[in-house]
């Protein structure tokens, strides 16, 4: 039996009828087709699904789509404002903290949520606030650049 | 312009930081249905009876598949390697469903198609399985010994093939026999997952009014898809197929194989008449991505009274999982043994394979494949050596490295293990290595630690590599059994603006292809980087290709292209030298525009491109057009080299191994993008550290895979890693018109043993010989609590 919920995704407010055991993960891709966020495990271990909800950073494999019902969500596909990109999608790009771009929407959901409570992290913070987060191309090494890159540039910017 | 050799920022990322990467799960088609697969859960068992009654009767299933509608297709193998009596290597087949026995747990028997997935993977937990389960085998030198568990009837001991290079056996156990000093060590090479972070996903289209198939898959090598699955699987018209593999989220080799769910998908397709999507899930990745690595071995080096290393012979139990995959009999032995000579001068090489099934997951080339376990083999036994004979690790290395040649004006180096070195200059990585890790004063604060109260440990391991990139040429892969050709094709067409399109048969899932590649194209031809665009992953818009592993895309894919580039400035000199008036010597091209020399009478690129596609004023008898395809077939291999060196710490009451340090100095050739190249290097180091320390499979008595989840399996996390200290020397490659040499796996060959060589290092106080990888606290704990 499927139950009617309502989610603001990215500002906007979609109303669908879902089976109760979907995944807020597998709502996001397969019905709204916001396919950035992305599923690399079923363990909630990796962290290629990492999304906001109402404005904090979670694994959106670890959460049922009808438990977002009335709730905000934030996708990759919602950190661009006016077209200007977050100061970290600008900084995963200079700093080259991604190959393969799978984990990098995880990243830098999870990132931003970081820098929202820590304006100034040190090496040691960011590598302990990514820690939740697979990547098998980087080393890391240009992710913890990439979130230094904007976090340098969002304090200037504030 | 001057585009070679800049850390130009990459285009593709736009796409992947926005959420707009479009990988392989992200397709949905008109019409789509998702398939579930039913795979065994027991690693050897047989197979009385599968009843699909209960699956079929429920909610949304469309068809199931079994072993009964599929069986008789099954994937090959694309490289024969021949016993040591030249018999043929047993070869079994794989097929896409099994219906007899299972040989390994996810072995798949039956396929569930349905209108979605969660209806698939409902029904297919209703299909019956009367399964009988059988004793298992899973170690190569259990598998191998009388009387094991056969994994196949017909393959005596489970023997795949026996194979040896080298020297003269006798020669080398004499060699052996009388040396000063020889050291021995017993290693397991641990099997380790590739764990891509995207898990592998094949889409099935059949169109009816074309009849033409669509297979899009999330492959490094979509083009040798194609033709192993037309031409020896399916058996369908290789033109009437297209094969894409689009935005990959990685691969490290366990994407270059032809899979078995990629067939299903596509045959099924056609059979019930809609696009069929199958997605793995992680565990399933765990169990059917082809593994890496699975050594044991045996490896003795023998040394005269002054250190030279007078012999190395090696006697390795590769295990090959239950089936042969696609590549699988190259790795442990000519991406294995030709490597054993290293950068020393040994005078007397013997290296002796055995290839085994097990009931396991297929092994294959894992990124490394087969270089890493010989660099392994060599950089733990010089340093066990050196620690051995009271000698200097460093020194022992630089005294037994072989001299510098260019590969130019003097020959290549002639390895005792069939292999021609192309150009190196050994020493100064080395050297530089230890200037940048302040050698001196580490022994001193080694030895205050040792001496103080702080309850840590330091050690620092080295580790010196060479590898074989861009594996070729075709003529001599094929003589050592490969049943591909090792070339690769590109196209350059210019626009008649002059905007260029190339079509390249090199595939990227990270490397950065679209920049790299475009900045070769813009550099030679003068013009503006994103006046380029890089097509590839699709066999409907390149022509061929043979995909990217073994750091090969831009030694073989970019040499491909410079080919093209070089002939749309010939005829292009034809068209300008008609259009200025002038002969073709009297031109140069430079900047983007053909000069007669000593004169400002030019034209540019773009008049030029025009004039090719409206070619009113143009030279007689020359063709239309400014569009060429190349192939390009290497002349030999190239070979990366470079030093690495670890520093860690250790906790002595917890056993916890923290890497304070490490630094790589890398020479892979020429480099067209410093930034890309350190990026390949960082993520290789990472993953060759993750075997040292974290990565391994552990299978219990009865095959089953504990660990087959990131719940379990431990892979480097970003809190458990320090940043990089990297440089690099640049001996370019000389038999390539780029003199690039591969930067995708250097880092993951080097940093292994550098790891492992410093915990020996902060633990010779201790008197161990040895320590088996994964190196864990608990490890390391008990040899210090003893």
């Amino acid at each position: 039996m499927k139950v009617k919920i309502t989610v603001t995704v990215n500002g906007t407010n979609y109303e669908r009828e879902v089976e109760p055991r979907m995944l807020l993960v597998h709502f996001l891709r397969e019905e709204l087709s916001l396919t950035g966020t992305h599923v690399g495990c079923d363990t909630s271990s990796c962290g290629a699904c990492t999304v906001h909800l109402d404005g904090k950073a979670l694994k959106s494999c670890t959460m049922l789509a009808v438990q977002a019902n009335g709730r905000s969500v934030t996708t990759i596909e919602g950190m661009a404002t006016n077209g200007e990109l977050h100061p970290l999608q600008e900084g995963f790009h200079q700093e080259h903290g991604l190959q393969c771009g799978f984990c990098t929407p995880g990243m830098i959901m999870t990132a931003a949520d970081l820098l929202k409570n820590n304006s100034n992290p040190s090496e040691h913070e960011i590598r302990e606030a990514l820690e939740g987060n697979f990547c098998r191309c980087t080393g890391y090494h240009n992710i913890v650049k990439s979130v230094q890159y904007a976090a340098k540039k969002m304090v200037e910017m504030a | 312009m001057g585009l070679i050799g800049t850390s130009v920022k990459r285009v593709e990322d736009k796409r992947f930081t926005t959420g707009q990467g479009r990988y392989t799960d992200d397709i949905k088609l008109p019409g789509m249905t998702y398939a579930c697969m039913v795979r065994s859960p027991h690693a050897h068992a047989k197979i009385n009876s599968i009843d699909t009654t209960a699956a079929a009767a429920m909610p949304g299933v469309v068809k199931i598949f079994t072993g009964a509608d599929v069986g008789q297709y099954g994937v090959p193998c694309g490289w024969q390697v021949n016993f040591k009596n030249g018999d043929t290597m047993k070869e079994p087949p794989h097929p896409l469903l099994v219906s007899d026995k299972a040989r390994h747990m996810g072995d798949a028997v039956a396929m569930v198609v349905a209108n979605s997935y969660a209806e698939a993977k409902d029904a297919a937990e209703m299909v019956m399985v009367d399964w009988e389960v059988l004793p298992a085998v899973t170690d190569a030198k259990a598998a191998v010994a009388d009387g094991a568990p056969l994994v196949h009837d017909d393959v005596p001991n489970n023997r795949s093939f026996d194979w040896a290079l080298g020297s003269d056996k006798a020669a080398v156990d004499a060699a052996i026999a009388n040396a000063h000093h020889v050291t021995t060590l017993e290693f397991t090479n641990q099997r380790l997952v590739a764990n891509a972070i995207e898990p592998r996903s094949a889409i099935g289209h059949y169109d009816s009014a074309y009849d033409k198939y669509t297979l899009y898959t999330s492959s490094q090598n979509p083009h040798l898809t194609r033709l192993l699955m037309c031409a020896f699987v399916l058996g369908i018209p290789e033109h009437k197929v297209r094969v894409v593999a689009p935005d990959v989220g990685g691969g490290f080799g366990s994407k270059i194989f032809h899979y078995t769910e990629e067939a299903l998908v596509t045959i099924a397709s056609k059979a019930i008449g809609r696009p069929v999507k199958w997605t793995a899930e992680r565990r399933e990745s765990f169990l059917t991505d082809a593994h890496g690595r699975d050594h044991v071995t045996k490896c003795d080096m023998a040394f005269d009274a002054d250190g030279n290393i007078t012999a190395l012979r090696s006697k390795t139990y590769a295990n090959m999982g239950a089936y042969l995959s696609t590549f699988a009999p190259a790795v442990p032995t000519y991406l294995h043994g030709t490597l054993l000579q290293g950068l020393y001068k040994t005078p007397l090489v013997h290296v002796d394979v055995d290839a085994v099934f097990t009931h396991t997951t297929a092994v294959d080339a894992y990124r490394g494949a087969g270089r890493p376990e010989a660099t392994y083999l060599l950089e733990r036994l010089i340093d066990t050596a050196a620690l051995e004979m009271g000698k200097d690790p460093a020194q022992l290395r630089l005294q037994n490295f072989i001299d510098p040649f260019n590969g130019v004006d003097e020959p290549g180096y002639q390895t005792q293990v069939a292999l021609q070195y192309d150009s190196g200059n050994y020493h100064p990585v080395l050297e530089k290595a230890l200037k940048m890790v302040g050698y001196e004063n580490f022994r001193a604060e080694q030895q205050a630690a040792r001496d103080g109260n702080s309850g840590k440990l330091l050690g620092i391991g080295f580790s010196t590599y060479i590898e074989a990139c861009g594996i070729a040429p075709s003529a001599v892969v094929g003589a050592l059994g490969a049943r591909a050709g090792l070339f690769e094709s590109a196209q350059v067409r210019v626009q008649p603006t002059g905007k260029v399109s190339v079509y390249t048969g090199s595939h990227s899932h990270g490397q950065g292809h679209e920049t790299t590649f475009a900045q070769v194209v813009a550099d030679k031809f003068g013009i503006a980087l994103e006046d380029v665009d890089i097509v590839h992953g699709d066999s409907d818009s390149v022509a061929f290709g043979m995909g990217t592993y073994g750091s090969r895309s831009l030694a073989v894919g970019g040499s491909a292209i410079v080919k093209s580039i070089e002939k749309v400035i010939e005829k292009g000199t034809k068209i300008a030298a008609h259009k200025l008036e002038c002969s073709e010597a009297d031109l140069e091209f430079a900047e983007g525009k053909w000069t007669v020399k000593g004169s400002d009478k030019s034209i540019g690129f773009g008049d030029v491109s025009l004039t090719a596609y409206v070619p009113h004023d143009y030279p007689a008898g020359l063709e239309p057009g400014l569009d060429f395809s190349s192939f390009y077939d290497p002349t030999n291999f190239t070979y990366p080299f470079g030093a690495h060196v670890a520093i860690v710490e250790i906790d002595k009451e917890t056993g916890k191994v923290t890497l304070k340090r490490f630094i790589a100095v890398d020479d892979v050739g020429n480099v067209i993008n410093p930034m890309i190249v350190e990026g390949q290097i960082h993520g290789g180091v990472v993953q060759g550290i993750g075997q040292a320390l974290f990565e391994g499979t552990i299978f219990d008595e009865s095959g089953q895979l504990l660990n087959g989840t990131y719940m379990d399996y431990v892979m480097p996390r970003a809190d458990d890693m320090p940043s990089f200290e990297t440089d690099r020397t640049t001996t370019p490659c000389p038999h390539n018109p780029l003199g690039v040499k591969g930067a995708g796996e250097a880092g993951c060959i080097g940093s292994t043993p550098a790891v492992v060589n410093a915990v020996m290092d902060a633990l010779s106080p201790y008197g161990i010989h040895d320590i088996q990888m994964p190196v864990t606290s608990e490890k390391v704990w008990n040899i210090i609590n003893g």
